[in-house]
This record gives structure tokens, sequence and C-alpha cells, in this order.
């Protein structure tokens, strides 16, 4: 007998089992997933319960609409910075962490309380969103009570008469935003990275070693090509992310749903949520959701095949 | 590129630390020193640009307003925790509520409910199995906001939005593709053997599942529980679509996430911002407990959550 269990009469166990998990999951999931590419041909407004069929016609707006076009670039911006900064850091500190202590007698070694630094690192991850944007908020102020200002003002780096304008600036909001994601997510990959550095096993160091490798050069011949999975879906995972954004932006910038100044931080979700829980523009939102959807699937099949690499058993 | 020679079978050298291996004799403790020196301060700037923020925004709760707007770097002047009680006032006790409320039916029934399908999917072949899999996992891979729009207008036509019936039904939908997609490799894992021993002793397939194999799967329920637990009590996205007002006398029943952004807004016209960051420290302080208390198993469970 197989390791499964055979017989009749377990149709009706089988179909119990399953039945109130697919329920919930095609109504409140798949249906909705579904009716967005519908109602995406449509120029529904969401009030009413009349709508045409609109063919392209959202489409073909989007493509004119400046705003969008300038969150789609946004976007883009942070798919490109978001993962790379992360990952750098996240790698260059789990390097340290597990291999940046004295060499003594017997070899190289993590630093002393790395365990307390993975603790502290990793805290951001458990805090919603929500706590980052009231405490970067804070932390960005444009006056003197934001602690950016100052301490840079109590380093004689920032005129207190005019203090910086963090997320008033259009050329800096963007790079602000960025700072929040990377403080946030650092920890969590250094944790993620330094777990697959660990499991490697030791004597590959050893052979290592032995023909006289480096440090640097065991980092970059040895460890790198054999996190190399981890790395990918941490890129993988911090693209989707960067797709998103809506909670920072929406809570952090000027205007409704944000995107201010001048729609200098506009990410595709502000625009999407604007559309349709302010202008009532549904149909128009749904087609947003669409592109990002295609977007998202085009970042992930493109950064796991960009990525690729012989994949190296140990 | 790079390709790695397996070692000689010969064991590797007791090391203590358990890292990486030595370098040769020689120049090995002086580099090793430099280095040692040079990462501690790269490690400890970032544990500063971590830790400080947060204690800045603790003390502030303590400052006045005027303190807060006049300098960063003031130290408060008086230790009153009345900022605290009056953030507590201010709805940040109902906040907790109602999230507690939501989370206390939606983190079990998606367990449970996750772990149901994962299991016979995991375990029983029928026509389509694989299909219904693939179905079930394949929700994780979409972003939420391609479906908010008729999401929304579902929730109404049920007559659920701004209830919390609606909030955790949603919930425990969401949380249903990668439950089923880490348990179903969970329940794969198990051995057989028990299964045929508690099928020969006559027990019901309802029954093995919740008296055998649901125990079996603990160390793997644990994992996504974590990962169920701080998703749903972290999300914003959701209740800030479906959890409004629908009209005057309709009470609002904000989650927690909602609640500082409102708290937010509307201490910046009040301007009293140290009620905002009492908020905001009374919501990090149970964060902050159970990641003391649980780190290591947070991190384990958020960890082999992603790499799955």
């Amino acid at each position: 007998m197989s390791h499964v269990a055979r017989g009749t009469g377990r149709g009706g166990f089988i179909t119990g089992f399953l039945i109130l998990p697919l329920a919930l999951y095609l109504t409140f999931v798949i249906w909705p997933y579904i009716q967005t590419f519908g109602y995406s041909f449509t120029n529904w407004s969401g009030q009413s319960p009349t709508f045409r069929f609109v063919g392209l016609d959202n489409y073909a707006a989007l493509m004119k609409d400046e705003v969008f076009r300038g969150a789609l670039w946004h976007n883009l911006l942070l798919l490109v910075f978001v993962p790379v900064i992360t990952i750098l850091l996240a790698l260059f500190f789990a390097f340290m962490v597990n291999a940046g202590g004295r060499s003594g007698a017997g070899g190289v070694r993590g630093v002393r309380g790395s365990g307390l630094y993975k603790i502290v690192y990793f805290f951001p991850q458990v805090l919603s969103l929500a706590i980052l944007a009231v405490l970067f908020g804070a932390v960005y102020r444009s006056d003197a009570g934001g602690l950016l200002n100052g301490f840079l003002t109590r380093l004689g780096l920032v005129d207190p008469a005019h203090p910086v304008e963090w997320l008033n600036e259009p050329n800096l909001v963007l790079w602000c935003l960025l700072m929040v994601v990377v403080w946030h997510g650092v920890g969590f990959y250094l944790v993620l990275f330094s777990a697959a550095m660990q499991s490697i096993p030791k004597d590959i160091y050893e052979a290592a070693l032995l023909d006289g490798a480096g440090r640097a050069q065991t980092f970059f011949k040895v460890t790198l090509p054999l996190l190399w999975d981890s790395v990918q879906t941490s890129a993988v995972y911090l693209g989707i992310a960067a797709m998103d954004m809506f909670v920072l932006v929406s809570t952090m910038t000027s205007g409704q749903f944000g995107g201010g100044p001048d729609h200098h931080s506009e990410v595709m979700a502000t625009v999407l949520m604007r559309n349709f829980l302010y202008f009532g523009k549904s149909g128009y939102a749904c087609a947003m959701g669409v592109v990002m959807l295609v977007l998202t699937m085009i970042l992930s099949i493109v950064t796991l095949r960009a990525t690729r690499r012989e994949r190296i058993e140990f | 590129m790079t390709t790695v020679i397996k070692a000689p079978g010969e064991p590797a050298a007791e090391r203590p630390g358990g890292g990486r291996p030595a370098k040769e004799g020689g120049k090995g403790p002086s580099d090793g020193m430099v280095l040692n020196v040079f990462s501690h301060g790269f490690l400890a700037v970032w544990a500063i640009l971590i830790v400080l923020p947060l204690i800045w925004l603790a003390l502030g709760s303590f400052k006045t307003d005027s303190q807060i707007g006049g300098s960063a770097l003031s130290w408060p002047s008086h230790w009153h925790f009345d900022a605290f009680s009056r953030a507590w006032d201010k709805g940040i006790g109902d906040y907790f509520a109602h999230t507690l409320i939501v989370l206390v039916f939606s983190v079990p029934l998606t367990m449970l409910l996750g772990s149901m399908a994962a299991y016979v999917l995991a375990r029983y072949p029928f026509p389509g199995n694989r299909i219904l899999y693939y179905f079930f996992v394949s929700g994780a891979m979409f972003p939420v906001f391609l479906a908010l729009v008729p999401l929304f207008f579902m929730v109404k036509r049920l007559d659920m939005l701004n209830t919390y019936q609606g909030l955790i039904l949603v919930y425990v939908a969401y949380s249903m593709p990668f439950t089923v997609f880490f348990m179903h490799s969970f329940f794969r894992t198990l051995p057989t053997a028990v299964h045929e021993a508690a099928v020969i002793d006559g027990a019901s397939d309802t029954r093995i599942f919740f008296q055998v194999m649901l125990p079996m799967a603990k160390p793997g329920l644990i994992s996504v529980g974590i990962f169920n637990v701080l998703g749903q009590w972290n999300q914003y996205i959701l209740p800030s679509v479906l959890m409004q007002p629908q009209s005057g006398s309709d009470p609002e029943r904000y989650m927690l996430t909602q609640g500082l952004i409102q708290l937010q807004y509307q201490m910046g016209y009040e301007t009293d911002l140290p009620v905002l960051f009492a908020g905001v420290t009374l919501a990090m302080i149970p964060m902050l407990v159970v990641y003391l208390s649980f780190q290591r198993q947070i991190q384990a469970g958020l960890t082999s959550a992603t790499l799955k």
C-alpha cells in the first residue's frame, strides 16, 4: 500500500475537508482577481450599478496618464535600488557577523555578540509598516524637531533657519522612502543569508583554505556562489515589495493617498487607490491592477532568468 | 562560473565557534584583529541606526509638544505617563481590542482550514489533485492590489463591510495560499507507518487527521502560525479598504495599524504629538515582548517561510 490511503468512501472525507477552504478562497481571492480583468474593460464607477464595455479605452488612457507614467517610473527606480542596496548591505553584514571575528588559533569566526546583532537587526521586521510610517514621519520632520534635521543641525551641516524638507523636497522624497524600506529589510535578509552561510559544509572552506584562498577570495569564490539561491529569492521578494510601497507612500507623503509633493513620490498603488476610492473610477483602477500584475510577473521571470547560475550542489 | 570542488573526505579540524576556516598562520592574528575592529565598527553603527530612532520615539512620549517641535535632541523634562493614558483614551486601547478580536478567530481558522486543505492535497490522490494544489498556491503570486476593487464590492454584497466577521474571512482567505503551500510540504514528510497503524486500529480519516497528523505537524504549524500572526497583525491595506464606517451611525472598528495612521492625522491637527508617540510606543511594546521571547522561532519561522 502506498503512503496514501486508498479505498472507497474517501470521497466524502476529501470533499468535506476541501469544501470550506476552497469556498473561502474562491469567493475572496480568485473571483475578485478574475473580476478585475473584466472590470478593467468597463467604465464602471463603482457606485452606479450600470456600466458599459469600453474595450481597451482604460489601457489607452493609462498610457497617456502622466501621473501613472510617473508612478511607473518611480516603481521601476525602486525596483532597481531597493533590492540592490538591501542585498548588498545584508550580505556585507552577514559576512561580518559570520566571519568578521578575530582569527584565533582555531580559525576565523563570527564576531563576538553576533547573536545580539542578529536580534537587534531583525527587530524592524516584526514592526508593522504603519509604525514605520509614523516613526519615520517624525524622523524626517522638516523642522528642528525631526531626528535627522536635529542631528545635522547639531553637527552644523544644516542651517537651523532652513532645515531640509526631506519629504517635501521633490528630489529627495523617493530616496527618503527608499531608506525606510532598506532600514526595515536589511536585518531580515542578514538572518536569511546568515542561515544559508551556516549551512555550507565546513570542508569546502577547508579545501579553499588548503588552496591558499584569502578571506575576500573565500567570500567571492565560495560563499557567494553557494548563497546564490537565497540571493535570487531575496531579489524577487524585494522586487515585489518595491512594486507595492502603498503603505509608506500613502501615509508619509502629502496628497490624497500620498504621492506628493506634486506627484514626485507617486507609485502605481497610490494612483490606483486614489482612482478607486477618491475619483470613483473603479474600472480604470482595475486596469492599473492588471498592469501591476503583468509587471510583477515580468519582474519575477526576468529576475530569476537574469540571475540564473548553474546550481551548485553540496 | 566558479566551480567548487568537494573537499577530500578528511574530517575538518576541531574549530571553536563554528565559523570560517583559519587563514594561514603567520599573518593570521593581526589581520584578524584589524578585521575584527573594522567589522565591529560597521555592525555597531548599523545597530545604533536601528535602535536610536526607536528609543528617540519612545522618549518623545514623555516630552511636551513644544519640546518635540523645538529640538529633536532635547531630553524629556518630565517623566509622567499621561501621554500614554491619553493615547489609550484616544482609541489605542480599542484598536488593540479590535485587532485581537479579529486575530483570535482568524489565526486559528487559517491554521485549521489551511491544514485541512493541505493535508488532503498532500496525502490523498484524486483526480485534479495537482491542479487544485497549484490553484491554491498561485494566489500567493498576485499582488493584493489586483483584487482590491472587486473584493470591496464582494464584501459589500455580503453585507460584511466594517464587520469583524468580514475581515476574519478575508484574512483567512488571503492567508490560504501560503499556509497550504507550507503545510503541504510538511504533511508530505510525515511517516506513513503511523498513518497505516492508525488505519489498522480502525481510526477514521477525520480522527487520524486531528489526533495523529495534526499533533505530529506541530513544528510546521508553529512556523506558519508565527507567519500568519505577524502578517495579519501588521496588515494595513485590507482593513483600510474593508473596515471604514459605512454611515454616520456605524461605529468605527479600526485595526491597530489603521488606528495609528488615524491618530497621526488627528494629532497633526490637534498638535499633540506626545500622544502619537505614546500610541506608537504602546503598539510597539507587545511586538517587542513577543519578539524577545520568541526571537529564535520568529527568525527561523520567517526565514524558512521565505525560502520554502
